[in-house]
This record gives C-alpha cells, structure tokens and sequence, in this order.
C-alpha cells in the first residue's frame, strides 16, 4: 500500500458521459472516496486536471476515431490500473452498431462535409487495444458495483461483480418471473447481473445492456421467445443493442436469423 | 440448546511469526487474542480470514512452541496474497479446525507411504511428525515439487531423514545445480522400500497427481481402503452450510478433506461431479 | 384441542396482529399470487385460482368467495427463514462484531404442506447438524404458521409423490381447511402457541360433517397431483452419471439459477466482503448462491462444473438423491415451483422419468 493517497483519473472516449454522470450521482459516498483518493484527473467534474501517473483510472467510452487509439495508449502508460466502465468502453456500445454497416455510407448521408470526419469502420471496446485490469459493465454501470469497484481496490480485493444471470438478483429481490407470469420477453437468463434487475422490477423485460453472462445459453432462450410470439427480427434487435458486437451476443442474433431461416 | 456465536464468525489470531518459504508462499504462526488455540488432528484445516479482503480454507501445518498454529499460505489470489502480506503484529480471523484429518491410527503397525505434491506437503507435515514421533516401522515420505527452489520444508525433509524417514524427492523442471530425479512423483514409487500389502499412504497434492498415485500404489498391492488423499472443493463455508464443496453425497468441508480411496475413487471418475 | 370452525379469517388476523405478528398472507400483485404484509383479511386472493404448468404462470377468477383456491406462490417461506441476504459480522481494528439481525415475529398464513415439508428440511439442514445457527433459530421462533390444506393443486405440483402432502399433517401451528357451502374454516392446532390463539376467535367445535368434507378437500386435492415421480429407486436411477439425457437437458437449461432461487429447501449460499469508505469497517454478507453459477464450484481458477450438463446434474442428483445421503430426507417437497418457473418450462419430473 501506498502511503500517499492513490491517485484516481476519469477519462472519456466516445460515450454519452452517462458512466461519469453514474459516478457523480454517488453523492454521499463520493465525498468519501474523495477522502480515499486525490481524484486528480476528471474533466466532468473539475477543470483543473492534475498530471499522472494515476493509480486507478477509470475509462469511459469506446474506441472509434484515430486520435482514440493514441489517447488510449497515452492512458494505459499513465495508469497503474486501468478499469473500464460501461458498455461502450466495455464492448463497443450502441454505436458499435456502426460495425453492420457502412460508415462511410451514414457520414454521406448525416454531414454535408462527410471528408471532415475522422471516425473509424467500427467501435471497439478498450480491451481490444490495451490491456484492462478489470471491466465493469452496465448501460449505465450501476452506482454501487462502481463504488464497490473502487473500494476493492483500495482494498486490495477481488471486486464482487458476479457474473451470473440477472435471475439471482431479480429473484433475490422478490421478484416473480416476467416471462413465466406475464409472457414478458426478457434476456434476464442470458445477461449478467449487477443492475439488481432494474427493469425485470418494473414489470419490463431484461434489455440487456450488462451483457452475456457468464455461460449464456441463446439458442434455448430465443426458441422459448419465439414460442412467445417473437419474431426473428424482434429477436435479432434485442440482441443487437448495447452489447451488439460482444461474441455471445452476436452469435445470439445470428443464431436468431438462422433458427428463423429453418422455420 | 443452540447459542453462542455464529459458525461463520471467526475468532481473532495475531500474527506472531512470518517466514516466506518461496517466492510466493508464506507460513504464518497464529495466535489467538483471547484463550489457547483448540486441540488439532493432522489433516484439518482453518478457515483464515483476512479482514475485508475474504476467507480461504488453509491446511494446519503444525504447531509452533509458543501453542500457535503454524499455516503456510501460497499467493494465488486476493484473500492469499492478503494473508501472505500479513506481518507480526497483524490480526486475521480464525475458524476452525474444521474436517476429517489423516487416520494415524490406521496406519500404525504397518509400512507408511506419505506421498505430496507441491503445497500438498503443508497437512502431511504434522502426519509425519507425529508418525515418527509414536512408532518405528518403514516411513517413506516422497515429494514432488515443481522446480528445486518451490521445495517446500527443506528443513523438516532433512531433520526427517535424520530420524529414520526415507525423504526423496523429485522434481518437474530441474535447474541447472538439481542432481535427483526428474519427473512426477508417482516414479519415487519405485526407489522406495515398502510391502505393499502392510502398507497404509496418505497423498495430498493436485486432484491428478493424488488419483495416479493412488492407483499407482493400488497397483502395487496396497488395498485402496489404506490409501488417504486430501481432496480440494470450493470450501466458502466447512460447516457444510453453503454447499460449494459438494463432491457427490460428501461435504468435502465435513466429511473430508481426508478421504479414503476406496470411498472416492468411483467419483473421481466421474467428470464435473 | 379438537378442530373448530370460524366463518371469517378477520378475527384470526385481528388476533395475530394483536398479538404483535406481522400477518403474511397470499394477496394478487401484479398478476400473481404473492405473500406480503396484509392488514386485513379483505386483502387476501380471494376469488383467484391459478393455472401453473412448465414455465408458464397464470391467474384465472372463477373461485367465487373461495380465498385458498390456488397452489404454491412464487413464494416459499425460505424468504423469511433464510433471508436472500444477511450481514454476518462486521471488524473494525481488533473488535469483530456479530450482526444479530432482529427477528420479528411473522405469521405466515396460508402456507401448504409442502411448504411445512420444506421447513423441516432447512431446520434439518441448519439446525440438526453439528454446526447449528443461532440466527436461523430465532428467525424460526419468531415465525407462526398458519397452513391452509390444499383444495386445488396446480398442473406442476407432485407433493403425493415426495409423501409431503396434500394434507398438513405437522409443523404447523394451526392448520385451516376451507370448506364451501357455507363458506368456512375447519381449524386444527399444533401446538400450545395456535390453541391460545384459536381461544381467543369466534368458534364453534367442528361438527362430524365439517370433519369429513375437511377430509374430503384432501382425498380430491390428492388425487388432482399435476404430476408424478416416482421415488422407488430414484437413487439408483440418478447414479446413471454418464446418461445422455444430461446433455440434452443441459442444451436446455438458461444456467439462470431460477429454479434453486425458488425452490422452498435450495439452501446454498456464498459470502462477499465489503469495507466501508467511511472509516474502514470490513464486513461479511452471507447471500443466496446457486449450483448453477461457474463461481460455485471454482478451485485454483477453473470451475470444477463448466458445463450446463454438468451444472444441472449437480441439481437434480441433489435434491432428490445425494440429498437423502447427506441429511436422511429427500431434498424435494413436490411443489413444482421450479418447473412453473423455469423461464423455458424444463420439467423435473419429466427429466427423472426418462433417466437414465
């Protein structure tokens, strides 16, 4: 352990700063961690950045222009510890969506100079340029899990993110199941926990946007869906959100499109 | 009548000694805050605790002078580098000791085949001692390690020797200085002396290495109900509450660790039980 | 104490709540039975039936006055005997703390006999061991349970099979049977705590009729099981470990862990730290885990059940085999709640019948 305070550092990639916001509707504990941790570097939150190293950094946002890539590597050499947070620096996001497409396509057709913008043919998550000591995810990531990824680090402990389906946290709250009582469509079975099955409580289905769990069985859920009454369209978008490009959800989606080709 | 504490709540130690055996292993002696250290039976194990950090199942090595629990811990993960970063003075919890240990007194009277690999040699250094201190028959105590300087115990294997054990060793990936053997265990078989059908061995090492000794022995003549080996589960509880261990119809926490070949070797053929 | 009639559960909750329960009873929220706080009898689901078969769940009206005319909630007791989450203790500097989590007095009314069946497994398992826990003890003396005997089960529902039900034959502090035509409550005690409660209602002794069609609700709810297993030789069967029907199940099963989280005796749990930013307090969370997860059985790194097959055998060897190993009793009641739950219908009886 480090006898001065650990410097912690927020950086933001191509995001919607809904990670940072999460961060900063901590309240309460944030004046804690503050105490914790110099937070030397968050352009969200203070204008006056301090210079690394930085002990912990938190990474928000994917990887989508050329200067991103160096601004990442620049990130990596500046931090002990590098965790990111959220689904677009985690697995590429929405705007990972870019990647079943053509972008130059889009940027003809939004900008009416599409030669000034810079932008890469797809949307990467942070992993797939640097090493990352740990990923947190979410859509946004939940307040507690970020804090809890925080506070073990200081520790000096595994972080206690499970990755196991939202099923143990909805039931864990006293949930009654919304597919089996309701018919409710809902990736719930195939999604990682963490956000205490925040829509599963309002009577919503799983949208999925904490992504794959840890052995997410797509092919079995999606012929349940269908029994439902999905369609293999309705299918194939509810895979294809915030985790669109992430491997078991992609295969799900394309699972769908094939399963639906059989029928 | 129920009461007192809680079985999940641990007793507090102090640190009282620290001494790193490798590179990344260290054996702690432990000291209770308040009271003695309860009585242990070679083969059990405590549940350490390192505060806000988490609990791990850590075999009882022995017990130093001063009455403490001797644990020696290698670092693989946050609770264990926790524990192995402990120093003198320190305070971690205590649970236990928890579990079957070895079954000295079935051995007695008869050859003594103590076969370890790797850290598994932590819970068989009591058994030894505590076999050389009570009878006289053969004792063949043989270890293998992954390279010359992951030896665990050099020190007990030499003062082992001078007490009439026959101590070998073998090593996976020799160095340059290394003149023993090379290669698994199970081939020290060989270069010791025992008559298989009086003979009782206890194994604890990696789950392959245990079943290939094991049957390697059985092969020999040695009944599979005289064979012990230490099984490692998901222990998160050893109070046989929390389910983790599970090994077919056993608590590994409970009805083990220690366990007779015989009783589970159908199991251990069986994949992800 | 001989068995009484009441006509209205109003005095009955009146006097529970006099005697400073908090009431827990089946009330409709959100299209299901759910058991929660009531403050009234007229809160209850009457009228409400209930149509349960593989991971489908629906509520029908059509049971007129009648307010027990449904099988098992979604809710067991487990909730209130082993809480999903539970501080165990806390350490700051040299001083560890237990958390003794208070235990408020609940009536659970309206539980069944597989619930009473499930309760004596989880007493089995945390009290009849030799590590016994005093925080389940006093959940378990401040819980009263008032079992209503099953009139109607569901489509899931095989408790004639584990030899738990349909009647309440014990564990129960009073044991209701709903009778129609006139609308009535036969009453039985099982011990001292529900005779002073059943003394202080509006009642009358039961009469020869009352008992015999109290009876009969139990002989017809018998033979109305949606399901069956058959239990002679179900160890034997379960040995088959290398059966194919592992994998075709295991290509089914979600892993989602909904079966063992509603399920009344699952009673697996794992343990998480936290440390306080405030001023350092570490803590010990005890919380609901599940054989299905990778975590659950992970030694050095590596799970020691990777596979759905592998994870869902560990389940159903469990519950109805290594079970009776371990603690002298099936692990199963036979209410069906996990293959009404299961969010894509896997059958338990139906993977028992075709093992191996």
């Amino acid at each position: 352990m480090v006898d001065r305070a650990p410097r912690l550092a927020v950086w933001k990639f191509a995001s919607c700063d809904g990670c940072q916001l999460t961060f900063l509707d901590c309240e309460d504990e944030l004046l804690s961690v503050a105490a914790r941790v110099e937070i030397a570097y968050f352009l969200e939150a203070s204008s006056a950045p301090g210079p690394g190293p930085y002990d912990l950094s938190l990474v928000e946002g994917s990887i989508t222009t050329p200067e991103d890539l160096e601004r990442i590597r620049h990130v990596r050499r500046v931090s002990k510890r590098l965790v990111t947070i959220g689904a677009c620096a985690t697995a590429g996001g929405i705007q990972a969506l870019r990647d079943f497409a053509d972008v130059k396509e889009f940027a003809a057709v939004v900008y009416a100079r599409p030669d000034y913008i810079a932008t890469l043919d797809r949307s990467t998550p942070v992993a797939a340029h640097v090493p990352v000591d740990f990923e947190l995810r979410g859509c946004p990531p939940d307040r507690h899990q970020l804090l809890e990824v925080i506070s073990a680090f200081l520790a000096g402990r595994r972080p206690v993110v499970p990755a196991h389906s939202v099923c143990v946290e909805c039931k864990a709250r006293g949930n009654a199941c919304v597919m089996v009582a309701h018919g409710t469509p809902c990736l719930g079975p195939v999604t990682q926990a963490g956000c205490g099955a925040l829509c599963p409580t309002f009577n919503r289905g799983c949208y999925g946007c904490f992504g794959p769990m840890e052995s997410p069985n797509h092919a079995s859920l999606n012929h349940w869906m269908r029994g439902l009454g999905m369609s293999t369209p309705e299918l194939v978008r509810i895979y294809r959100t915030y985790h669109a490009t992430t491997e078991p959800f992609r295969r799900a989606a394309e699972e769908a499109q094939e399963s639906g080709e059989e029928e | 009548m129920i009461g007192g504490p809680h079985p999940m709540t641990p007793a507090l130690y102090r640190v009282r000694s620290r001494r790193p055996d490798r590179v990344d292993t260290v054996t702690l002696t432990l000291e209770p805050l308040r009271g003695e250290c309860p009585p242990f039976h070679p083969g059990q194990f405590t549940m350490l605790y390192a505060p806000g950090v988490g609990e791990i199942a850590v075999s009882i090595s022995g017990r130093a002078r001063s009455g403490g629990y001797t644990q020696t811990i290698r670092a693989v993960g946050a609770v264990s580098a926790a524990l192995c970063g402990k120093r003198p003075g320190d305070v971690v919890g205590v649970r236990g000791p928890y579990g079957q240990g070895w079954g000295l007194r079935a051995a007695a009277g008869l050859d003594v085949v103590v076969a370890a690999g790797g850290l598994g040699l932590a819970p068989l250094r009591p058994l030894v001692r505590a076999l050389l201190g009570d009878r006289c028959g053969r004792i063949s105590v043989i270890v293998g390690s992954r390279a010359p300087d992951l030896l665990l115990y050099p020190g007990d294997l030499a003062r082992w020797t001078r007490q009439g054990a026959d101590v070998r060793v073998i090593v996976d990936h020799p160095d340059h200085a290394w003149r023993g053997p090379v290669g698994l265990v199970t081939r020290l078989i060989d270069r010791i002396v025992f008559e298989p059908r009086r003979t009782y061995a206890f194994v604890c090492g990696p789950e392959a290495m245990m079943r290939d000794t094991a049957a390697e022995l059985v092969r020999r003549g040695v009944a599979p109900g005289r064979v012990e080996l230490s099984l490692e589960r998901n222990m998160k509880c050893a109070v046989a509450r929390c389910g983790h261990c599970q090994f077919g119809p056993l608590f590994v926490c409970e009805d083990g660790p220690v366990l007779r070949y015989d009783r589970v070797a159908p199991m251990l053929a069986v994949p992800e039980l | 104490m001989d068995a009484v009639v009441i006509d209205s559960l109003e005095p009955l909750v009146d006097e529970l709540r006099s005697r400073g329960y908090a009431v827990v009873g089946p009330v409709v929220r959100e299209r299901v039975i759910r058991f929660e706080e009531i403050a009234s009898a007229d809160r209850l689901a009457r009228g409400w039936t209930d149509v349960q078969e593989p991971g489908r769940y629906r509520l029908a009206e059509g049971a007129g006055e009648m307010v027990f005319s449904f099988a098992a909630s979604p809710d067991s007791a487990k909730s209130y005997t082993q809480p999903p989450r539970q501080t165990l203790f806390r350490m700051r500097g040299e001083q560890i703390e237990e958390a003794e989590e208070d235990a408020p007095r609940v009536a659970l009314l309206g539980v069944r006999a597989c619930d009473l069946a499930a309760i004596a497994v989880q007493d089995r398992v945390f009290l009849g061991g030799r590590h016994p826990d005093p925080a389940y003890l006093r959940r378990r003396r401040a819980l009263l349970l008032v079992a209503v005997n099953c009139a109607v089960p569901g489509g899931t529902c095989f408790c004639v099979s584990m030899h738990t039900g349909p009647r309440a034959t014990t564990g129960f502090d009073l044991a209701l049977t709903e009778l129609a035509a006139p609308h009535r409550f036969v009453v039985e005690t099982g011990s001292e705590r529900g005779e002073q409660i059943v003394a202080a209602l509006p009642r009358r002794p039961a009469s020869a009729e009352d008992l015999a069609a109290s009876a009969e609700v139990s002989r017809d709810a018998a033979e109305h099981m949606g399901r069956h297993v058959e239990t002679e030789g179900i160890q034997e069967r379960l040995s088959a470990h290398d059966s194919p029907r592992w994998t075709q199940v295991g290509a089914r099963c979600l892993t989602c862990t909904n079966c063992t989280m509603v399920c009344p005796t699952c009673f697996c749990t794992t343990v998480e730290d936290a440390t306080s930013f405030t001023d350092g307090t570490a803590e010990r969370i005890e919380r609901w885990d599940s054989c299905f997860t990778l975590d659950f059985s992970e030694v050095n790194g590596t799970p020691v059940r990777g596979s759905n097959a592998g994870r869902y055998r560990q389940w159903l060897t469990h519950k109805f085999s290594t079970w009776i190993d371990q603690f002298g009793m099936s692990g199963c009641v036979g209410c069906g709640r996990c293959i009404t739950w299961c969010p894509v219908g896997i059958d338990v009886t139906e993977e028992l019948a075709n093992l191996p």
